[in-house]
């Protein structure tokens, strides 16, 4: 499980850009996780909850966006989305498959009450 | 009233950028990087074991070899005749990331190098996510496990490059189908580079180190890997 280390960047990441904006405070923070990630939505919730405790971050809510898997063939350029981490255009059946988007693991936004 | 605050930014970029420089670095010496990954007990040592063993006086082999505790694996490349040999002791994190690569690369005159091997921790998970700098992850399974394992793993196969199937002495002695573990890794990535081998009996083994030979050799250096979207 390296969804504590995710977790720990995650809070990094937000504590630098709340110094930079001077942001005394933050409600919620939103981040993309792909499909195809490797990141476990629950896991990544849990441990960003287990250590923002005691930082400007106590109290924060994590907002996940579970992104799916969508694809696009190479060889005859259709756009579908990856059911069941098969690779293969539903329509010529090709293997060639290049990855839109799901593999996105990202901090998106910060909410700030006002 | 609240406010929503744009960041767009990647949640690994710190990592991502040690793993650039490391890639440059490598890169500017011409050094050939392969990240190993496989289930704990697939192979990893025993494959690095018998590359030692063929190829340490035609190409110059530097070994990096990753464990959540021990120094086990180290010790063992060295005894196989690695001159090269840097354990990373993780003291329990499941994966490599690429500030540890950044720590002991200096050990390394990479100018006398070809070939770098990553022996990451044994685990199909987690270190799917990290980028080390390497030009490709090779990923191991091994006929004692299930025909399954890419599609439980779909991350990990997707982002490899070559799959190496070892323990081939012992298909029969177990239900692993090895047609069906192919076909299921290309269900996963149709581009997948296929090896079969046996690092007990050595079957299989040249055409792997043939293909080490081209790496090292060959006018094309691989493309550097793009992680996540």
């Amino acid at each position: 499980m390296h969804e504590l280390s995710i977790a720990t960047a995650i809070v990094e990441t937000v504590l630098q850009e709340m110094q930079r904006r001077q942001l005394p405070a933050v409600s919620a923070v939103g981040v993309r996780v792909g499909a195809l990630s490797g990141v476990v939505p629950d896991a990544l919730e849990f441990s960003f909850q287990a250590i923002i405790n005691g930082t400007p971050l106590a109290g924060a809510r994590l907002a996940i966006e579970q992104v799916p898997l969508q694809g696009k063939c190479r060889n005859c350029g259709l756009d579908f989305s990856v059911q069941e981490f098969i690779f293969a255009c539903p329509d010529c059946h090709s293997g060639q498959i290049e990855i839109t988007r799901g593999e996105e693991l990202e901090i998106a936004y910060l909410e700030v009450s006002s | 009233m609240t406010e929503k605050i744009a960041v767009e930014k990647k949640v690994l970029s710190e990592n991502d950028k040690l793993a650039a420089e490391v890639r440059s670095q490598l890169m500017r010496h011409g050094v050939v990087a392969l990240n190993l990954v496989s289930s704990p007990g697939s192979g990893k040592t025993s494959l690095l074991e018998r590359t030692l063993a063929e190829l340490n006086q035609e190409l110059r082999l530097g070994l990096i070899a990753g464990d959540v505790q021990t120094e086990n694996d180290a010790d063992r490349l060295k005894r196989a005749g690695g001159r090269l040999v840097q354990p990373i002791v993780t003291g329990g994190l499941c994966h490599l990331d690429a500030k540890m690569i950044t720590r002991v690369l200096p050990q390394f005159d990479l100018a006398q190098l070809d070939l770098l091997f990553i022996e990451n921790v044994g685990n199909l998970v987690c270190p799917s996510s990290y980028d080390l700098g390497e030009d490709m992850k090779v990923v191991l399974i091994s006929t004692t496990e299930g025909d399954d394992k890419p599609l439980k793993y779909p991350a990990m196969f997707r982002r490899a490059k070559v799959m190496v199937i070892n323990k081939i002495d012992l298909l029969g002695t177990s239900d692993f189908d090895l047609e069906r573990a192919k076909a299921n890794a290309r269900r996963i990535n149709a581009d997948l580079e296929i090896f079969e081998v046996s690092c007990r009996t050595g079957a299989g083994l040249r055409a792997w180190f043939d293909w080490l030979r081209g790496l090292v050799h060959g006018p094309a250096r691989a493309v550097p890997p793009t992680m996540g979207a």
